[in-house]
């Protein structure tokens, strides 16, 4: 049915300069609907949010606000060590404390399976024995009333015997290092260096030492990148309701309803189906959500007490209820000929995973395959790895893995233009990938890459003014400088900079995983009208998901009323919320399941109408304003008439093109599915004497595909980018290295960015179909969070002449270098 | 164990057996049936449980329940008579602000307030008034774009029209 097999040679995307674009790379493919039909609220509109009146009028139903009769209160007891043996838990008191109906630990644990995981089942539901890493649940408290069960969590005695932290890669890889996992029976065991690296995955391509021969100019740099939290602002929380038929009733804020599921069940002892799961409202993800948290706790402890569990993480424990972004350090080289072209990369790049694995594997695969950034270089050497250590566990943020890397690697991009000679821009656009190039896996870019023209265009948009705090007639808006309202400075002492960054992230799950969606669609007639219903397991998580699903129902089932159905386990498996993959994936899918009920209405039709109608028997019939039209236009029958009283439903999976594992020793294999493109121009104002900085405009350019709901998309691209600044100059978890323990685990001391913080982002949206993704679209949420950071590092480095190497950025690190 | 009563969104209402060291936005959320006030940090840093106390935003995990005694709370679920919406959320959704929605509440009290206080702002003004309301998604330019037009639409109605 797909349609964007035909018309490669109309050449006009809209906004694309042909001229201009040819020179820069840039190929104008068209993008195109399945159904050529003008549907009003379809794809490409930008339809508002289904959920939108609840969220605003409060009444939506996040996973914290769930109430039920009789409902208890589910609390854990974290751990306030590191790395400890534990000697002894006693439990009695908190058990004997008036309102507690249960208190669990791993002894409780009701079967043998009493460890869970995305990849790796090396986490413990409640610790046993040891503990890795601080705020380990020990364990689970139910009580009558929140301020009881966390009384009474403190009450538990735990008594431990302390160990020797691992904080770093040289205490984790010492020959004499505790094994922080032992006996370990995952697949990448066999292959790793040390029993504490995760995984280690090496990319070889070309002849390193050749081309580096050839290169006449090379910089080596050391980079590191601090610890991000998602810091989503709906903490970990749901419900869990106990069954009459031994089951559970699990309503829960997660990215992915039938991974949790696998992972549930067993431990409860229950076959899947008796764990029947509902997403409730999420307050976001970002990737934290994509391990469990309290699930597991609150099921043991409704089963246990035969009542209603409510858990609500506070903020404080969210910073330990989820994985956070790994922090690494990146040691690069890269060489350059005279006349600006690369010769070779040389990266090393070391991810902390913390105390259990996590989606560190699969961090670890992103991160080598895209060391290299959105550039062609035909000679690479890169090694990444991930560590096991006694620091927070971390796994899957926006980005996952990319965002490391092109911090790194456009830092050297910048040095290495500047050792050449030659403008920084000019310098990426004479090395950037376009469709064709060749990726150091192997794998062929076979769809646009826009990356020069990305950069052109955030180049050439015009710059903010200078000194914007003086408002006229000697008069100064603090507000508009560094340090705002503290009034440190009416412009003395600041200094402008300006920085550019690109990036390129993989969309979809990678290395040969079977990534597919499932959709369920009904189409039926109610009140003397053709409406869709669209049932999916997709989390939606404030990406706008369930808007995009109504738009397709629209677009190709021509209808105007399209009901949303919760999304639970009662269908099949969306995959997660991440990796840029919903739009695609479950959007795939659910275009796909309409297109099944399409042709399934035509048939209804055909034999409805066909011995009468002779063009019901025509090619090229649409679903068009809640008729069957035909390609002439002319109107067969109102869709209502054709279904009468018949419902038309459809269930359906739906994958993407395969990938394939990189090879374990050079790397290459096509291990992603698409590539995603973004880039950013920064413009700051540093306070160079106190070391604040005020970013003044953050500009991105991002080609999407097809920009399926443009609102939508550029809120992605904003959020995404101002993530991407908070990592620049503000958010860090700040791990103690000597004790392994959280020193902020809080909004007051963790900073994400305010709306003083966050400075006006515009926004330039491509459109170059990928004719392998639905509507040619490319995932967006991820791209945005990448090249924002390095271009905000090398506008600060422009303002200061400071060669700052680690981010967050510091005040500190302004005055002190 | 107290009881207390309060004014919430124009209605006089009551709570029993609530604990001394219980939040009005606990009373809220748990006692009184309103959940729209959010619980991002129950510290103060997020504004999610922006609410107004005898007219003035506060946080209202960090107040007392005890301290709303006798007092006037309005939260989101004021902010429009039943099944309506006033002109602030209605921008919000066309603007685009809103995302995953968890910092919504606070923000549309916030700005409701700004707008009765200032109906013209600057931007800086309304990034002043809305410094103490985090959002972790949109990256607060649709939430300005919401904001702007929220009052560019109270500015053309006629006075006796705003919600």
């Amino acid at each position: 049915m797909t349609d964007l097999t035909e018309g490669h040679a109309a050449p006009a995307v809209p906004g694309v300069r042909s001229e201009a674009d040819r020179r820069a790379g840039v190929l104008g493919l068209p993008t195109r609907f399945t159904q050529r039909a003008g549907n009003v609220g379809g794809v490409g509109e930008s339809v508002p949010r289904p959920d939108g009146v609840l969220k605003v009028t409060g009444e939506f139903a996040y996973s914290s606000d769930l109430w039920h009769e009789h409902m208890l209160w589910g609390h854990l007891l974290r751990s306030t060590t590191a790395h400890a043996d534990i000697l002894s838990i006693d439990v009695s008191e908190a058990l004997a404390t008036p309102g507690v109906h249960a208190v669990l630990t791993y002894d409780d644990l009701p079967t043998e399976v009493r460890h869970y995981g995305l990849e790796i089942q090396d986490t413990p539901v409640l610790a046993h024995r040891r503990i890795r890493h601080h705020g380990e649940p020990i364990a689970a408290v139910a009580a009558d009333h929140p301020e009881i069960a966390r009384r009474a969590a403190e009450k538990i005695k735990v008594e431990y015997r302390e160990l020797p932290v691992l904080t770093d890669e040289e205490s984790a890889t010492a020959p004499d290092a505790i094994v922080l996992h032992e006996d370990r029976t995952d697949h990448h065991a066999p292959h790793v260096p040390h029993p504490n690296v995760v995984h280690r995955q090496p990319i070889v391509r070309g002849d390193v030492e050749r081309a580096a021969a050839r290169a006449d100019f090379v910089v080596r740099g050391e980079y590191e990148f601090g610890m991000q939290d998602q810091a989503f602002l709906g903490t970990e929380s749901g419900m869990a309701v106990p069954a009459e038929d031994g089951g559970v009733d699990l309503y829960v804020a997660t990215q992915w309803l039938h991974a949790d599921r696998r992972q549930i069940a067993p431990v409860l002892g229950l076959p899947e189906e008796k764990v029947r799961m509902t997403l409730a409202g999420v307050g976001g993800a970002f990737g934290g959500r994509e391990d469990l948290s309290m699930q597991i706790h609150a099921c043991l402890l409704a089963l246990r007490t035969g009542r209603p569990v409510k858990m609500v993480f506070n903020r404080y424990e969210s910073f330990f209820g989820h994985v956070h972004r790994h922090p690494a350090r990146l040691v690069y080289e890269h060489g350059a000929t005279k006349d600006g072209r690369l010769t070779h990369v040389r990266a090393r790049i070391v991810l902390d995973g913390g105390a259990y694995a996590s989606s560190s594997p699969a961090v670890v695969g992103n991160a080598a395959s895209l060391s290299v950034g959105p550039y062609e270089v035909d000679a690479v050497e890169v090694e990444a790895l991930a560590l096991y250590t006694n620091n927070p566990p971390c796994g899957a943020m926006r980005g996952f893995g990319a965002v490391q890397a092109c911090f790194a690697y456009e830092a050297q991009m910048d040095r290495l233009a500047d050792a050449v000679g030659m403008d920084r821009v000019a310098f990426r656009q004479l090395n950037a990938m376009s469709q064709g190039s060749v990726m150091p896996t192997g794998q062929v870019v076979d769809s646009p890459a826009p990356v020069a023209e990305l950069l052109r265009r955030v180049s050439e948009l015009p710059l903010p003014a200078e000194r914007p705090w003086e408002t006229g007639g000697g008069g100064v808006d603090v507000r508009a400088l560094p340090g705002g309202l503290s009034n440190t400075s009416h412009g003395e002492g600041v200094v402008r900079g300006v920085g550019y960054a690109v990036g390129i992230k993989n969309v979809g799950f990678s290395e040969g995983f079977d990534d597919y969606s499932t959709a369920r669609v009904r189409l039926e007639t109610a009140g003397g009208e053709a409406v869709a219903s669209v049932h999916t397991a997709m989390a939606e998580v404030g990406q706008g998901g369930v808007t995009v699903h109504t738009q397709i129902a629209r677009t190709e089932l021509g209808v105007t009323g399209v009901t949303v159905q919760p999304a639970d386990t009662r269908v099949g498996s969306a995959g997660s919320t991440s990796a840029s993959r919903q739009t695609y994936v479950t959007g795939g899918a659910v275009k796909r399941a309409c297109e099944l009920v399409r042709e399934r209405v035509l048939e209804l039709g055909r034999a409805r109408f066909g011995a009468t109608q002779p063009a019901w028997a025509s090619d090229g019939l649409r679903l068009e304003g809640g008729k069957v039209v035909a390609g002439d236009g002319a109107v067969l029958a109102g869709l209502a008439e054709v279904l009468g009283d018949e419902a038309v439903e459809v269930e359906t999976e739906w994958r993407h093109r395969p990938t394939r594992p990189f090879d374990r020793h050079t790397g290459q294999g096509d291990g992603h599915v698409q590539y995603s493109f973004a880039a950013h121009r920064a413009v700051v104002d540093v306070d160079v004497e106190l070391g604040l900085v005020k970013v003044v405009e953050l500009a991105c350019a991002q080609d999407v595909g097809k920009a399926v709901n443009p609102l939508a998309v550029v809120g992605q691209i904003q959020g995404g980018s101002t993530q991407g600044l908070g990592v620049a100059l503000m958010e860090e978890i700040v791990v103690d290295r000597t004790t392994g323990l959280v020193r902020n685990p809080s909004f007051t001391d963790y900073l994400i960015p305010t709306i003083l913080d966050t400075p006006p982002m515009p926004v330039e949206v491509l459109e170059l179909a990928d004719e392998n993704a639905p509507y040619g679209l490319r995932g967006v949420g991820e791209a945005p969070t990448l090249s924002s950071t390095p271009a905000i590092l090398a506008a600060v480095r422009a303002a200061t002449g400071l060669d700052l190497r680690r981010t967050p950025v510091r005040p500190e690190h302004l005055t002190d270098g | 164990m107290m009881r207390v009563r309060l004014t919430v969104n124009g209605r006089l209402r009551e709570a029993d057996d609530v604990w001394e060291g219980e939040s009005l936005l606990y009373v809220l959320r748990e006692r009184l049936g309103l959940p729209g006030s959010k619980n991002a940090c129950e510290q103060g840093e997020c504004g999610s449980c922006t609410v107004r106390l005898d007219g003035v935003p506060v946080c209202a995990c960090l107040v007392a329940a005890g301290q709303a005694e006798g007092r006037e709370v309005v939260t989101v679920e004021g902010l429009a008579p039943e099944g309506e919406l006033s002109t602030v959320q209605k921008a919000f959704i066309d603007a685009g602000a809103v995302q995953c929605g968890f910092c919504t509440p606070g923000l549309l009290v916030a700005a409701d307030e700004l707008l009765d206080r200032e109906p013209k702002p600057a931007d800086a003004d309304i990034r002043e008034a809305l410094s103490g309301n985090l959002c972790r998604c949109t990256g607060y330019e649709k939430i300005m774009d919401a904001v702007r037009l929220a009052a560019a639409r109270r500015s053309a109605e006629p006075e006796g029209d705003r919600a």
